[in-house]
């Protein structure tokens, strides 16, 4: 690692860079899955059957992290260009949202 | 000085813009020494050919940035001992500017650049006119005045992975520097300066990486004068629209 990127913010950048790119390339795949229903039903139902697969399943959990990633670092850039807060109320937003996902996700657990 | 200890393996690149090399030396180390100290003994004692600049060795001229084990930094104002990595310096030019030789880099580019972006100041009024007062607490002078201290030393502009991207991007100090004129009540037409860094290669180029206030050694904020200007450009496209 260069030294110039060894820091936070570049590593969100890139983030959220690489979580885009992901999901960019996912994004297709999905439409032309979806557009088999109207066009090709039995292998839609084929394919479903394919994605029940354990590794598929775990895949998902990948995706639903390039997405959760890729929107939050799309709300951290639009508070960062947007709102000319100081580093500490960013800190204090940051810790806020951070504490209620903690709180509501633990919640959540419990009613699974 | 103070007592000679042991020695530091000192890499330094050797060339021109078209090719080159590193050259390693042994150098004494000292406890108290910067990376400047460490080039200097060895252009004085093993090779006067080696080329490099500094001017002030006191952080204020800004000529003396190279590049440190891979970090941009000022050499007068680095200690040695701060950045050694197992006993190892690296020392190259800076990055993003065209090489002259060995650690001295074009800086044409960088001080275009400055021109550009709207930096030089445009009368508001002549000699004959009275002196507007400002006062030094108004937000618009307190926000210019966190920018004017750069020194031109170019650690952001080397820093920045978007200037690697696209050699037409003004980079870090060149906006930092229009954030200050927009700021500044004295000046002719700050929305020329607007105009000029909302265009292509300006301040909407900017990822917002944070490398130019990561490494500005002088603790400016360069990536917050660009979201300054990305906000007032914004604001004033939805002004416009109405
Ligand atoms: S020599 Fe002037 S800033 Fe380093």
């Amino acid at each position: 690692m260069r030294g110039h990127r060894n820091h936070p913010l570049w590593f969100a950048f890139m983030l959220h860079r690489l979580s885009g790119l992901g999901l960019a390339l996912f994004l297709p795949a999905h439409f032309l899955v979806l557009s088999l229903a109207l066009s090709d039903p039995a292998l839609l139902d084929g394919f479903l059957h394919w994605a029940d697969a354990p590794l598929v399943k775990l895949a998902e959990f990948g995706l639903v992290f390039l997405l959760a990633v890729h929107f939050f670092g799309g709300l951290r850039l639009l508070a960062l260009e947007f709102m000319p807060w100081s580093g500490r109320q960013k800190s204090w937003a940051a810790g806020a949202l951070a504490g209620a996902f903690l709180i509501s996700g633990s919640f959540l657990l419990n009613a699974v | 000085m103070t007592q000679e200890h042991d020695t530091l393996e000192v890499s330094v690149w050797r060339g021109d813009a078209d090719r080159g090399q590193f050259e390693t030396h042994r150098v004494p180390a000292y406890d108290n020494q910067t990376v400047l100290d460490v080039v200097s003994w060895i252009q004085q004692q093993v090779d006067p050919t080696l080329t490099y600049r500094f001017a002030c060795r006191v952080g204020m001229c800004g000529s003396c940035a190279m590049t440190v084990n891979g970090t941009p930094r000022w050499t007068c104002r680095t200690h040695v001992n701060k950045v050694l990595k197992d006993g190892r310096l690296d020392i190259a030019p800076l990055r993003n500017l065209p090489v002259i030789k060995d650690l001295v880099t074009d800086m044409d580019p960088f001080f275009d650049k400055w021109i550009r972006a709207g930096g030089a100041h445009a009368p508001s009024a002549s000699r004959h006119d009275p002196i507007v007062e400002i006062s030094p607490q108004s937000e618009g002078r307190a926000t210019a005045d966190a920018g004017i201290e750069c020194i031109n030393c170019s650690v952001c502009y080397a820093a920045c992975d978007t200037v690697s991207a696209n050699p037409d991007y003004l980079g870090p100090a060149a906006l930092q520097r229009a954030w200050t004129v927009v700021n500044d009540e004295k000046h002719g037409d700050r929305q020329a300066v607007l105009d000029t860094v909302s265009a292509a290669g300006g301040c909407h180029n900017c990822h917002s990486m944070g490398s130019c206030t990561m490494h500005c050694p002088n603790d400016l904020d360069p990536l917050g004068a660009i979201l300054g200007l990305k906000r007032a450009t914004a604001r004033g496209v939805f002004k416009r629209r109405r």
